[in-house]
């Protein structure tokens, strides 16, 4: 009771001497200007004294644990929340899992304050029975195993898929203040087998939520995220590319702030922009990838090269990183698809995968004779896009819908499909539609063969469309026929929804051929190319 | 002159109803629904039967025979108007054969091997004249008719046998069978319908906005979500536009791929089609319409890549019998290979070919 008294007493004298400088810090927050960590660890723990004078018992551990995490001088990536947050029989875990994300960084004093930290934090919770913990992480979106150790590996559940759990919502929301993100709400009824999903509409970017000019989030960044949320870049390839534009400028308006290392900073400067563009839309797999990739080459650094030097290197990683596996990876891919088309040829393919109509402009322009079927479905008609393409080139094409699939492929020779991500098991995921193509392809006999560069590997592993996928604009679906828009108040009617799926994984056995820049396999040797990428990496 | 005036009439009639056959069939959609089509399709044979100067069996089958096949050239995906045709035809038949005294059970028990030697037993040529035909036939196409409006009705009353609580069930496009179907099973049990909206013309749409009004769970998915989503169904209850001969459908496009969909994760099939929808025919040709598709697209293209496009928009699917778990009608469930036996009972095997 009295040690109670004297803290309350102890933080108002806290809060006379420190309530100008809080407030000011307040008031700068508010206007979007960007927090000094000395004003951000001033705030969190003002916040902390807030809370344990409210709630005495709240679990000390949790406070002492963001006590610890505020006093360390260590710049803390957000990855080293971790040791902070995870399950009490995974320390070994953490820092195995920590290691990746750290790579080859000066880890020894960092790996010793973690040892000293994890010490206290053990003994302190095994005094208390602390509250359980959710061992989860809110960090990127994609989880990243440890191929080359074979101790076990916690996955850590990326946040998209937790959308029903309340308590990762909240994680969500919390890291998302502090990085001064805005939070995306969902929106309309969610059918409930997707429950766990988010839900957005596209009417409600997240970007209004920000004051213009922003100093938080880096302008080329926000103007990217708004095309993401609105569908202006849409494509697993296009994605990469402009996320990777868009980092060469922050990478070229980046001045290292003094007393801090380029290599670190630079990386804890990228963490909002990432949280903000998977608010705007999900990150694809690909856009994943090439994440990790720009993360790994900017630890790698070393501390005494100059800002100038270090500054074009990445650029030129980044740009040799989009030719190598973008670019010219689609042209060795063109080279062996060219190959299987012959003359006389009536292909099929479906929506617009830009690796797809690269390769049939380039057979086209190899003097093949062949012609095509593009398939396309609602609500999106991407299918357009291609028959606007081919058709610009000169090749001549048949446009159908996705219902007339039946119909169509009795004259169909062959299909070819692109893919926005390859999964560990063999699966193939890739825009909603493909796996029925595969289907009714297998069902004629036709031969499928699906294009993907090695860049769009993933290292999940997923049997159906459901556990984790993206929901779009349920309003997309509504459409005015004859003059009646019968969905129009779909929200008025508790009991209607509309599900508007992205994604879908096509099973291998529905798949002949898988053609990369590696060459063709068949769809089971994509674990065999991520281990062999991974060991030269 | 009444009698001049009755002809008139009636020619009056057959002319407007089939210029309604010809407009329904070219505009968007079905306007009908194939129920109301058969309704007036035996209104308009009885009055016909009443109507017409014919003195024998056989001038009565000539002038229905005529007429018949003036109404299916008017539009020929519309079945049901040939299917009750053969109805009447088959009933005008039993009903000369019950005047003049033979019995149908010989045929029953023969009836496979009348099958395979059809074509050598045309008894007669239904020249007898009798009194009472008229009125005979007149009270059978009356029955026929009192059958043909409560078919809906006894295909729901089969509804509770075959869903249980908690179940998902898929269904494409709208069918005002399927509909009564459902609704009259979620008055006892919780079920949810996803509804595939059927491309170009998304009737699905408006089948999910009235199911969802009685309360039944329902969700909209785009046609290329059907696979995706089928590993999470229970069941697929369809309706169909036409009952083939060999137990195939003729359904909405769309219905092949579901099908599939439905056989590779071994979910049953059902369907839904009242007696009136089978017809004797095996052809599957489906029907285009590309005029409908250009005016449902939004014209993003410009003229120059349309010219260069060929679009295709199949308004028919044929699904085989194999993909078929059962159909349920309103003489009850049966499996697809029993159907050659039911058309066998309800048309003769001359009028098969019109």
């Amino acid at each position: 009771m009295a040690d109670s008294d004297g803290r309350q007493v102890d933080s108002i004298n806290n809060a006379t001497d420190e309530d100008v400088k809080l407030q000011e810090i307040v008031l700068a927050k508010n206007e979007g200007k960007e927090l000094t960590k000395e004003e951000k660890q001033r705030l969190r723990k003002e916040k902390k004294q807030h809370k344990k004078s409210k709630k005495d018992d709240k679990g000390p551990p949790e406070k002492e644990k963001v006590k610890e995490k505020a006093s360390v001088p260590v710049p803390s990536k957000p990855a080293t929340q971790s040791p902070a947050h995870k399950a009490a029989p995974v320390p070994v875990n953490a820092s195995a899992s920590e290691s990746p994300a750290a790579a080859e960084k000066p880890a020894k004093s960092k790996a010793e304050l973690r040892a000293e930290r994890r010490a206290r934090q053990d003994s302190d919770r095994a005094s208390k029975q602390g509250k359980k913990e959710v061992g989860q992480q809110s960090a990127s979106s994609k989880p990243k195993a440890t191929p080359n150790e074979l101790q076990p590996v916690v996955k850590r559940l990326p946040e998209h898929v937790q959308v029903d759990d309340p308590a990762a919502l909240k994680k969500l929301a919390k890291k998302l203040e502090r990085q001064q993100v805005p939070l995306r709400s969902d929106y309309g009824y969610k059918v409930s087998l997707f429950s766990h999903l988010h839900q957005y509409s596209r009417k409600n970017p997240p970007t209004q939520q920000i004051s213009i000019p922003a100093t938080v989030i880096h302008p080329s960044i926000v103007r990217l995220g708004l095309q993401y949320s609105q569908g202006i870049i849409a494509g697993s390839n296009a994605r990469s590319v402009a996320l990777l534009h868009a980092f060469k400028q922050v990478i070229q308006d980046y001045s290292t702030p003094p007393n801090e290392e380029l290599s670190r900073d630079l990386v804890n400067k990228l963490s909002p922009y990432i949280s903000f563009l998977s608010q705007c839309r999900p990150l694809s797999a690909s856009m994943g990838n090439a994440i990790k990739y720009i993360k790994k080459e900017i630890s790698n650094i070393p501390s005494q090269c100059k800002e100038e030097e270090a500054k074009g290197e990445l650029q030129a990683c980044i740009d040799s990183y989009i030719n190598e596996k973008i670019i010219l990876a689609s042209e060795a891919i063109s080279k062996y698809a060219i190959e299987k088309i012959s003359n006389g040829d009536v292909i099929l393919v479906y929506g617009c995968s830009s690796l797809v109509n690269h390769i049939l402009c380039k057979a086209f322009e190899k003097q093949r004779k062949f012609r095509v079927i593009v398939v396309d479905s609602r609500p999106r008609l991407e299918g357009r896009e291609t028959l606007r393409r081919l058709v610009k080139k000169g090749i001549r094409c048949t446009y159908v819908l996705i219902s007339a699939l039946s119909y169509i492929l009795p004259e169909v020779s062959k299909v070819f499909l692109g893919a926005h991500a390859l999964l560990a098991n063999g699966y193939v995921m890739s825009r909603v539609g493909t796996s029925q193509i595969a289907l009714v392809a297998k069902a004629y006999n036709v031969p499928v063969l699906v294009c993907c560069e090695t860049y769009k590997f993933c290292e999940r592993v997923q049997t159906d469309s459901f556990v984790s996928n993206e929901l779009d604009d349920p309003d997309d679906l509504i459409v005015t026929r004859n003059g009646k828009t019968h969905l129009e108040n779909w929200q008025t009617v508790k009991s209607l929804g509309l599900l508007n799926l992205v994604y879908d994984v096509t099973p291998p056995d529905f798949v002949d051929l898988v053609i990369t820049d590696l060459g063709m396999i068949p769809c089971t040797s994509v674990p065999v190319v991520l281990r062999v990428k991974n060991v030269d990496q | 002159m009444p009698g001049a005036d009755k002809e008139t009439d009636l020619s009056e009639r057959i002319e407007s109803f089939l210029s309604e056959l010809k407009r329904c069939g070219s505009g968007a959609g079905s306007l009908r629904g194939s129920a109301e089509t058969a309704r007036e399709t035996t209104a308009l044979l009885r009055r016909i039967t009443a109507q017409a100067r014919w003195s024998n069996a056989g001038d009565l089958m000539e002038i229905i025979r005529k007429e018949g096949r003036r109404m299916t050239a008017a539009q020929p995906s519309v079945t049901t108007v040939g299917n009750m045709v053969r109805r009447v035809l088959k009933i005008i038949r039993e009903e000369y054969a019950r005047s003049r005294g033979s019995t149908e059970e010989a045929d029953q028990q023969e009836s496979l091997h009348k099958l395979l030697t059809s074509g050598g037993s045309s008894e007669d040529n239904f020249r007898q004249h009798f009194a009472h035909l008229k009125a005979n036939v007149i009270e059978a196409i009356n029955e026929l008719l009192t059958e043909l409006e409560g078919t809906t009705d006894n295909i729901s009353m089969q509804a509770l046998e075959h869903i249980h609580s908690n179940e998902v069930i898929m269904t494409i496009g709208r069918s005002r069978t399927v509909e009564a179907f459902l609704k009259d099973a979620a008055r006892k049990r919780k079920f949810h319908v996803m509804v595939a909206e059927c491309a170009p013309f998304c009737q699905g749409h408006e089948m999910a906005t009235s199911l969802s009004k009685e309360d039944i769970e329902t969700t909209v998915i785009p046609d290329a979500a059907i696979f995706a989503v089928m590993s999470r169904v229970n069941k697929v209850i369809i309706g169909t536009q036409t009952v083939l001969a060999n137990g195939g459908l003729r359904a909405v496009n769309g219905t092949h791929t579901l099908a599939l969909a439905a056989k590779h994760h071994s979910t049953p099939l059902i369907v839904c089609a009242p007696m009136f929808k089978l017809s004797p025919q095996v052809s599957d040709t489906p029907k285009l319409s590309t005029k409908n598709f250009e005016n449902t697209t939004t014209n993003r293209f410009g003229n120059l890549i349309l010219s260069k496009v060929n679009a295709h928009c199949p308004v028919f699917d044929y699904v085989p019998p194999e993909l078929i778990t059962l159909f349920i009608s309103n003489i009850g469930g049966n499996a697809p290979s029993y159907i050659y036996r039911l058309m066998s009972e309800l048309y003769h095997p001359e009028d098969h070919e019109l």
